[in-house]
């Protein structure tokens, strides 16, 4: 977050903050998008790939998030396998969709206001860490779980690629300018008040 | 639109970080808030001694945090055979492979940049409350600290560590240790040492009170 000072034009580095001072420029759509499709290929062999090795005595068992998520459900636990599952498929999915719109609309203008656009961001920047929630319980367990022969977690790749996949969204979604947003909506005259 | 302004008046003006709305600054009544007109992004807030309790505050998640690290947060138990562990335990839980690094993000976005973020507040709003100069590089300080924000994850890990008791119940039965509860007090504590900081005002206090502003 900025420190909010204003500068003339021809100032180039806050005196306040040190940060350097931009005009909101379509250029940084460049590393929204690089940034957005390095967390989209991540995402795809983390649901191809187990996310978990669980052994037991009985033998080894390995589940993809979505796996893990219906066997907490048969074991009827619908709220947590809901948290998995919107966890994990949804908001991620939910996040590409909205980083790609966002982007989108300020490269070709939109039908909705600038205003609900904004609320948009907001939710994909409050959202988006909430992800790392399924990596937190791979780290959790595969700590926790050593039981020597009687039962052992080990992480699988997805979670690796899951985690980067989490990461490289929130990256792609913090290089986005919101105030993109604005200055493409008073191009297209669909301010909704004066700046 | 201000480029014809004078240096001078720019002090007294206001960007809106979201949108880039501009205003002429005014500091709210206490317990009130400045807005922006256009997107609502909350620009000043002006809450009664907020720099001594986000202080407080930020003392408090900087010892739960500390703590927390060390004590048991699950135990496990299966066919007489217990393990128990801490999030310093799962740091070094993998001294090999490439999964090492699943377990040493996932402790420094729990306790590692939580536990910076709090120390580097801290560092910046005491000068502030003591009336004197900042301390030497507050600026940099409290910017890398407003960056770390989003990267701090511990009401995320409290869920987690629920998430992760149901998903082996049909393995082994599990417990909260202390630390869980102490992740749920952080929690909590973080939310309200969010909501007692206005980024604005430290900014103003820093540049108010530094003699010099930031060299880079």
């Amino acid at each position: 977050m900025t420190c909010a000072r204003v500068w003339p034009m021809e100032v180039t580095r806050c005196d306040r903050c040190g940060h350097q001072l931009r005009s909101a420029d379509r250029r940084s759509l460049q590393w929204v998008w690089a940034l957005w499709l390095t967390g989209v290929l991540a995402y795809i062999p983390a649901n191809l790939y187990p996310m978990l090795i669980t052994k037991t005595l009985t033998g080894a068992q390995s589940s993809t998030i979505v796996g893990g998520a219906v066997e907490i459900a048969k074991h009827g636990d619908y709220a947590i396998a809901a948290i998995v599952l919107i966890a994990s498929v949804v908001i991620p999915i939910a996040k590409f969709a909205a980083i790609a719109y966002l982007a989108l609309t300020v490269q070709r203008g939109s039908r909705a206001t600038a205003h609900q656009r904004t609320l948009i961001y907001e939710a994909v920047e409050f959202i988006g860490r909430w992800s790392m929630i399924d990596v937190f319980v791979v780290a959790i367990l595969s700590a926790l779980v050593q039981l020597s022969v009687v039962a052992s977690i080990q992480p699988g790749p997805a979670a690796l690629t899951f985690a980067f996949s989490v990461i490289f969204t929130m990256l792609s979604a913090q290089c986005f300018d919101s105030r993109l947003i604005w200055s493409a909506a008073e191009d297209h005259g669909k301010a909704q008040h004066g700046g | 639109m201000s480029a014809g302004l004078s240096p001078m008046l720019h002090q007294d003006l206001i960007g809106c970080p979201k949108c880039d709305a501009v205003y002429a600054v005014r500091i709210p009544e206490l317990g009130q808030k400045a807005t922006c007109a256009r997107c609502h992004t909350v620009l000043i807030s002006n809450k009664y001694e907020a720099g001594v309790r986000t202080l407080a505050l930020a003392f408090a998640v900087l010892v739960l945090v500390l703590a927390a690290a060390f004590f048991p947060f699950l135990s496990i138990n299966a066919a007489g055979i217990g393990n128990s562990v801490s999030l310093l335990g799962v740091a070094t839980s993998f001294r090999s492979g490439v999964l090492v690094l699943v377990s040493v993000t996932s402790v420094l976005f729990i306790v590692g940049l939580p536990a910076v973020r709090m120390a580097l507040l801290i560092y910046v709003i005491v000068p502030i409350e003591l009336q004197r100069q900042p301390w030497p590089f507050a600026h940099r300080a409290f910017a890398v600290a407003q960056r770390l924000k989003p990267w701090a994850m511990t009401e995320i890990f409290a869920i987690g560590c629920a998430v992760a008791l149901v998903k082996v119940s049909g393995l082994a039965r599990l417990e909260f240790g202390p630390a869980f509860w102490m992740f749920i007090a952080l929690s909590v504590t973080v939310v309200f040492c969010e909501r007692y900081l206005c980024t604005w005002s430290i900014w103003n206090a820093l540049e108010r009170d530094g003699a010099q502003g930031v060299q880079s």
